[in-house]
């Protein structure tokens, strides 16, 4: 069983990741039911007997002792860190785990990415290798972080490129949140633009996620269990976007959609913790799902999202959460899958679901989903037997799909009204190390990016020929 | 004699442990020198007396086999060697690559002795029968090195490929260069290749056995009967009333009669739910017209078969791919199992008009009988053929393989382990060449 560590950046990047391992203990905790430290639980978690002087974790298959994170903690503020240490999942982290610093990056991505990048650099390798050290087979790093601000957008990246230089050979995958056009940060643009950069160049996947997607469906499920109708209930014990019956006491403004992210991240592990008929490894989602290395951005979305009541599921239930997966209300970020060109789709699903079932799904889904001419199959199943806490199954779509692009021009058109006009600019030009050249290549390296979803998107309509075959002469 | 099993990947685990069982569960009290045949074929006593396989398992993570193992234990009939196994913590991720140029090579010592250690085991080895997924990374890829590694070691040892081909989608989406990567290469090393499509083995689960929901160990137990049914005791025309010593020696001579023409198929009558067994009659004549049809109309099922399809007379014959389909053999292996069996007529498997010209109707036909019901059916018949059967499945398989490749898409996974374009194009040509020579059979 290989591991995981998951690396948390900025206030954004801590909130949710706090509310990943909130729920993966609750996930855990439901499963493991004799209490024994498990290779599913050692895959994110590390099992420590604190009567060991030298803090390393016990083998799998004792009594659990201390449950520990495998997990890097970083902020360059306080208020967020010191508030986990003060909550229920204080137990999870260790204090050799966190990095913080009280100044913050007042929303610049240059202080984040070159001041503190610079200042910190060796104690972040450190941590890293510390939680990498404890790792047996260290198979996956987790960044999440959001694009607006300056910690997790500036420091973030800079993280990823440390990952990259520090271990090649080890997965990145990025959770990234975007920032919506109405962001309180004026700045947001520079940040996100500067920090897509240093993503298409240097994470092996990035699941985009936008804010305003969140903020949509926390409204929308909340609408529903207000003026719902008898029997449409929201489930009470639904881990979407409540956080009941986790670790933490009273929720906070931003769980509900935290914990929209977290599950995107339980969900996604899912395989890797535990067994399924159909194993989907982390490195399968890059190997399957990228076929050239800078378009890796994958729209993620899940289902069930909005759920209803009913635990008795037959079969069209089922089949409903297979459609949901592709309609526009249940992506992460808006945009519209259907009508756009899919390079490649992955779909990893929990519970009893069945071969058969993915089979007949697939086959009735296909002939409303354009996919690229030369990847018409372009399917990746994953399927494992443990459902999420309170549903009996659920799905996660991952779509690389060029359906990104609208929400990569508004982001480089926010960014070009900016910097017509240099606003802010100098507050940029002061950090050391910082040129003005980072923001024209920045943005450079995005338009290309949107340059080559466009021309696959060219080619949607069009009858691709069947590529020469190779003759043989006779 | 005996036949080693190397069990690869996720799927060559799991079918492998199905075949076991299978077999193991054929044993037949009444029948003392058939089911010491098969047991000394698969199996050997240990010290306490319990059958362990001839198997070694491989792969690069440990669940699957960590299943296998624990589940063959608990049957309590028989069990996997203790030591007879090798996995590592992370997969191969479906990449060929990383399985032949990375994992394979890495642990190629381990794995050659695990072997080593089964061969020394048989008193007489018949051969070796690698089995895996050609979709995937660590079956395909480990496996094609490690059928590699055995043809060096053993160059004179009979090697049989068993490959499960994937769905034609939602495996993996790299699965079209998996496969034709895998099949390219093993197409040098191995003396015969018998291949079973989940898609096939899908319908025959919905449509035969009336599954409703089917899971993969579902699809695993009909590959594993049919496969079993070939390799199972029998005897040949030259046997004299003994059970044949060696199954896989005699299915390549019977089969792989040219090294050109390599890929085998199988399909077995009947096949049918339990339940229904019981109000069911079998006859040989009307299992024996049923799988006749089902060759030269190249269907895998009894249940659809295009009756119309006629063998032509050698002026009409067909030469397109597309035209009416006419599945013409190269050779064909017919084996009958249950009650009467001598009684059964074959004469219209040996039908010159089935087969390539180039090759007597004598020659290319090979009849195995066995008086043992195989199975729980009374009567069975299992039909193993050298035909133009996978040539579609193939060609399409390479179409599409082709047509990503003429974008280069996801090239860049396969040069990071240190497979080039030119290594691609390779494997291409060798396989156009084989679909090639199969669509001129006739």
């Amino acid at each position: 069983m290989t591991q995981s560590v998951v690396v948390q950046v900025g206030q954004c990047g801590n909130q949710v990741g706090c509310r990943f391992w909130d729920l993966a203990l609750r996930e855990h905790a439901h499963v493991n039911k004799k209490g024994l430290y498990d290779e599913a639980l050692s895959s994110f978690f590390q099992n420590v007997d604190s009567r060991r002087s030298d803090g390393r974790g016990c083998g799998v298959g004792g009594r659990i002792q201390h449950l520990k994170a495998r997990a890097v903690l970083v902020d360059m503020e306080e208020g967020v860190v010191n508030e986990i240490l003060q909550g229920p999942l204080r137990e999870v982290f260790d204090s050799t785990q966190l990095l913080t610093d009280v100044s913050g990056s007042g929303n610049n991505w240059a202080v984040g990415h070159m001041t503190y990048g610079s200042a910190y650099r060796e104690q972040i390798v450190d941590k890293l290798r510390k939680a990498a050290e404890h790792c047996d087979c260290l198979q996956c790093f987790f960044l999440i972080h959001s694009m607006g601000g300056g910690t997790g957008s500036g420091l973030g990246t800079r993280v990823l490129s440390l990952l990259e230089e520090e271990f090649p050979e080890v997965c990145r995958i990025v959770t990234s949140i975007y920032p919506s056009a109405e962001d309180d940060v004026i700045t947001s643009p520079y940040n996100s633009v500067l920090a897509m950069r240093e993503l298409t160049e240097h994470a092996d996947c990035v699941l985009p996620v936008e804010n305003q997607s969140l903020v949509e469906i926390v409204n929308k499920i909340k609408h529903m269990s207000h003026g719902a109708k008898p029997g449409a209930t929201i489930r009470r014990d639904s881990t979407v976007i409540s956080g009941q019956g986790g670790l933490s006491g009273a929720e906070k403004p931003f769980d509900a959609m935290n914990n929209i992210v977290a599950n995107l991240l339980l969900n996604m592990t899912s395989s890797a913790r535990f067994e399924g008929s159909l194993n989907m490894d982390l490195n399968e989602i890059a190997m399957n799902l990228v076929p050239f290395p800078r378009l890796h951005y994958l729209v993620p979305s899940l289902t069930p999202l909005y759920t209803l009541a009913d635990v008795n599921v037959p079969t069209r239930r089922l089949d409903q959460m297979f459609s949901d997966a592709f309609s526009k209300e249940h992506q992460l970020i808006r945009a519209d899958p259907k009508h756009s060109l899919y390079l490649a789709c992955a779909l990893m699903v929990r519970g009893n679901v069945q071969v058969s079932d993915l089979r007949r799904n697939i086959e009735r889904l296909k002939p409303s989903l354009p996919f690229v001419s030369w990847n018409q199959e372009g399917w990746k199943t994953g399927l494992c037997s443990v459902p999420p806490v309170g549903h009996s199954h659920s799905l996660l779509a991952l779509a690389n799909n060029t359906c990104v692009k609208p929400t990569f021009m508004e982001l480089r058109e926010r960014f070009t009204r900016l910097y017509r006009k240099k606003a802010h600019l100098h507050h940029y030009l002061n950090v050391e190390g910082m040129e003005q050249s980072f923001f024209s290549e920045a943005v450079t390296s995005l338009s290309s990016l949107i340059e080559e979803y466009h021309h696959l998107d060219a080619t949607k309509l069009k009858l691709m020929p069947d590529a020469p075959r190779l003759c043989i002469a006779t | 004699m005996s036949v080693v099993t190397v069990q690869l990947g996720q799927c060559g685990n799991q079918v492998g442990h199905q075949l076991f069982d299978v077999i193991c569960s054929d044993a037949h009290e009444a029948q003392r020198i058939y089911s010491c045949s098969s047991c000394e074929r698969f199996f050997y006593r240990s010290r306490q007396g319990e059958l362990v396989a001839r198997a070694v398992m491989i792969d690069m993570e440990a669940k699957v086999i960590n299943q296998s193992l624990t589940k063959a234990a608990k049957s309590g009939r028989w069990k996997y060697g203790d030591t007879s196994y090798f996995s590592q913590k992370q997969g191969s991720g479906n990449n060929w690559a990383n399985g032949y140029c990375v994992h394979g090579p890495r642990h190629r010592e381990v794995v050659e002795e695990l072997v080593r250690r089964e061969v020394e085991r048989c008193d007489r080895l018949a051969g070796l029968m690698a089995m895996m997924s050609v979709a995937g990374g660590t079956g395909s890829g480990v496996g094609t090195y490690v059928t590699q590694c055995l043809r060096d070691i053993y160059p004179k040892s009979f090697i049989l490929n068993h490959l499960t081909w994937p769905y034609g989608t939602g495996e993996v989406i790299v699965q079209n260069y998996n496969s034709v990567l895998t099949l390219a290469h093993l197409y040098q090393l191995s003396d015969a290749i018998l291949v079973h499509e989940n898609d096939t083995v899908h319908r025959i689960c919905s449509q035969l056995l009336n599954i409703k929901h089917i899971s993969f160990s579902d699809v695993n137990t009909v590959i594993a009967q049919q496969l079993g049914s070939v390799l199972q005791p029998a005897l040949t025309a030259d046997s004299h009333g003994v059970y044949s010593r060696n199954p896989l020696g005699e299915l390549v001579s019977a089969l792989a009669c040219h090294p050109e023409y390599k890929l085998l198929s199988v399909s077995s009558i009947p096949q049918m739910p339990s339940s229904s067994i019981a109000y069911s009659t079998f006859s040989w004549p009307g299992l024996l017209k049923h799988l006749r049809q089902m060759l030269i109309s190249n269907a895998k099922m009894e249940e659809g078969i295009d009756w119309q399809v006629r063998p032509l007379a050698g002026s009409e014959r067909t030469r397109s791919l597309t035209g009416p389909s006419f599945n013409t053999s190269l050779a064909n292996l017919l084996i009958l199992r249950g009650k009467d069996v001598y009684s059964a007529e074959t004469g219209s498997f040996e039908d010159p008009a089935l087969y390539t010209s180039w090759l007597s109707s004598g020659e290319a036909f090979t009849l195995w009988k066995s008086p043992v019901p195989f199975n729980k059916y009374e009567k069975s018949a299992t039909l193993v053929s050298n035909s133009q059967a996978l040539l579609k499945p193939l060609d399409n398989m390479v179409g599409k393989a082709w047509n990503m490749f003429a974008s280069r898409a996801y090239i860049h996974q396969y040069i990071k382990f240190g497979i080039s374009e030119e290594d691609f194009l390779d494997s291409f040509t060798s396989l156009e060449q084989v679909i090639s020579s199969y669509s001129q059979l006739c």
